[in-house]
């Protein structure tokens, strides 16, 4: 397994954001995550990410224990994330927020770097911005600068925290293409949304998250329609 | 000034990374065309102005480097002074008692900032914001008092650096012969050299850590320290290594401080008034995270204190309106309302993202 997760637990006082979690995810799996506001769902990627110290609980990548490890060791063993409020360097260009991911996530020279941060931009339609200041972008760009940045570093696993929200519906059928064109590259993937209907169009595995338990996990079809997640998550729209 | 750095074209584009700017080669001529004419001033200037010029070179160099940590970095110091007390004394002691020559004792002084500076930074980095900016202080005021316990170096009242350590610094014949000038003269001249050398050495070394892969972590730390460890970037490393880099050049500009002055005390040399609020106010009015910023910051605190320093609390007051003055209608300093009304830069950092091989232009 590429990531495995098991008996994973964090509280926040006395709210429990993940309680005795196990999750599995493959080499080049792409795993859809759902579940109600407050479900625990961002903090699961800041666990795996490194950015919050779990209350028990491990977490394997790549056959390593990385539980204890720091965030930018994850970063170097493959693991890239989207923050779900996009966090730009705003005082860097958008070339050189990727430039950070590519320099410091894969000890690439600038000049090595110049050409697969060129490619990724373009593949995101964020060429044309590239040299403007991450400040100066709208939240959809911020979005696809967050996807971008993360892919500079070369992961092996994409965490995607709600990058689908708020697009129209030509733009978001353009999001999945891009999506799945990351996915044949060899990424694996996790990706939290509320818009179900894009997850289902690329996810192999569907897991629902609920105060910080996973109360369902399945085929994304049958997962939808069983009654327990009709029952806590009303305005699927599958 | 221009670095052109290819890649294989994929999808029918080419990309290469650019870092250039508008006449930055000029700039560059420019600049090595001052620190000649700087270099050979004591063959024309009065004593006075050399003085001064010495005086105008260590503030722009402090600058340099609390800018580096403050403006790049986004690491609030008000305790720089304890390195340059620290540099200051420890050209008191390797003189004194190692019978060093000054010129030898600056580098090493640098050395000794340096290794005082990992532990400190141990203690300073555990604290945040506010915090960290009074920790620092509070490291600085540790080191006053206990300078303040060692007798040997003249205790709470401090002590003078003997004549003979002074007027046998490394070159000084040679340049009583050269210039046909007295002993204090000619020591004015080492010691403005020595300033002109590490002002010039400062600029380069800041400019050569911005340009590289660690001044790119330096940017994204400042603006997000989260994300920019999610990428890779070890923040605690990056953020040490700026740390004890400022302290070791902060610490030989305060030993040529006190080869100058030729006098220490603790409270002179750790003082936060003179090492760090006034150098705050350069880079502030001149432009905090830019390069020109403090050049232009220094030029006008030299001429303010030149030209007012006689009138006392007014002069203060002065300063203390002016700071304010800039802030509120010119926050990014001098240097930055000019660089956003013309656009032009003399150090320039960006990274360009240049698509096929004919669009390289400067600007
Ligand atoms: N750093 C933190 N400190 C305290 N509480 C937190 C912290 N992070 C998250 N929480 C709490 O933990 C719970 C889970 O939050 P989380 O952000 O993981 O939810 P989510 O499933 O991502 O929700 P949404 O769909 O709104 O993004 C919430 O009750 C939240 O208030
Ligand atoms: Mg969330």
């Amino acid at each position: 397994m590429l990531l495995d997760i098991a008996a994973l637990s964090k509280s926040f006082g006395s709210i429990v954001a993940a309680d005795n979690l196990d999750l599995v995810v493959a080499a080049n799996e792409a795993v859809g995550i759902i579940g109600p506001n407050g479900a625990g769902k961002t903090t699961l990627f800041n666990l795996i990410a490194g950015t919050l110290a779990p209350g028990g609980g491990t977490i394997r990548f790549g056959g390593c224990d990385i539980t204890r490890a720091a965030p930018q060791t994850r970063c170097h063993s493959g693991i890239g994330r989207t923050h779900q409020i996009p966090q730009p360097f705003e005082k860097l260009t958008v070339f050189e927020n990727l430039l950070v991911g590519a320099v410091h996530g894969r000890s690439m020279s600038e000049r090595e770097a110049a050409r697969s941060c060129g490619e990724i931009l373009e593949r995101l339609g964020l060429l044309r911005h590239a040299n403007s200041l991450a400040g100066s972008l709208t939240l959809l760009q911020r979005k696809r600068l967050e996807m971008a940045r993360a892919l500079a570093t070369a992961p092996k696993l994409l965490l995607l925290d709600e990058i689908a929200g708020g697009l129209t519906e030509g733009e978001c059928a353009e999001l999945i293409a891009t999506i799945r064109d990351i996915r044949n590259t060899g990424v694996a993937m996790l990706w939290i949304e509320h818009v179900v209907h894009a997850l289902l169009a690329v996810v192999d595995r569907l897991i629902v998250l609920n105060f910080g338990r996973k109360i369902a996990e399945g085929a994304p079809r049958e997962v939808i329609r069983s009654p327990e997640v009709r029952q806590i998550y009303i305005g699927i729209e599958a | 000034m221009r670095a052109m750095k290819d890649g294989r074209p994929a999808s029918g584009q080419m990309f290469s990374v650019a870092t250039s700017g508008g006449g930055s080669r000029a700039a560059l001529a420019a600049a090595a065309a001052i620190l000649i004419m700087l270099a050979a001033l004591p063959a024309f200037a009065a004593r006075n102005l050399i003085q001064d010029l010495i005086f105008l070179f260590y503030m722009l160099a402090l600058a340099q480097c609390w800018n580096l940590l403050a403006g790049f970095s986004g690491l609030i110091s008000v305790g720089q002074q304890a390195f340059v007390g620290l540099g200051g004394y420890m050209l008191f002691a390797l003189t004194l008692f190692a019978g060093l020559d000054p010129l030898l004792a600056i580098p090493l002084a640098g050395v000794v900032c340096a290794t005082f500076a990992l532990p400190t930074a141990l203690i300073v980095f555990r604290l945040r914001g506010a915090y960290f900016a009074i920790g620092t202080w509070v490291v600085a005021e540790v080191y006053r008092l206990v300078f303040a316990q060692f007798k040997g170096l003249g205790g709470g009242t401090g002590t003078s650096l003997a004549p003979s350590v002074t007027s046998t610094v490394f070159g000084i014949e040679w340049v009583k012969a050269l210039f046909d000038v007295r002993t204090p003269a000619a020591r004015d001249i080492i010691s403005y050299w020595g300033a002109l050398v590490l002002m010039a050495g400062t600029l380069v070394f800041v400019y050569a850590v911005l340009r590289s892969r660690r001044g790119l972590a330096l940017g994204a730390i400042r603006d997000q320290e989260a994300a920019a460890a999610g990428l890779g970037v070890d923040i605690y490393r990056t953020k040490r290594a700026v740390y004890v880099a400022a302290a070791a050049m902060t610490g030989m500009i305060g030993a040529l401080i006190y080869l100058q002055k030729a006098r220490i005390s603790p409270d002179a040399a750790f003082s936060v008034l003179d090492w760090t609020a006034y150098v705050i106010f350069i880079v502030v009015i001149g432009g905090i995270g830019t390069m020109e910023g403090p050049v232009i910051g220094a030029i006008i605190f030299y001429l303010l204190q030149r030209y007012l320093a006689d009138f006392g609390a007014w002069y203060l007051i002065l300063l203390g309106t002016l700071a304010i003055a800039v802030m509120l209608f010119a926050p990014r300093g001098l240097w930055g309302f000019v660089a956003e009304r013309f656009r032009v830069t003399l150090f320039p950092t960006r990274r360009r993202l240049v698509i096929g091989a004919d669009e390289v232009k400067g600007g």
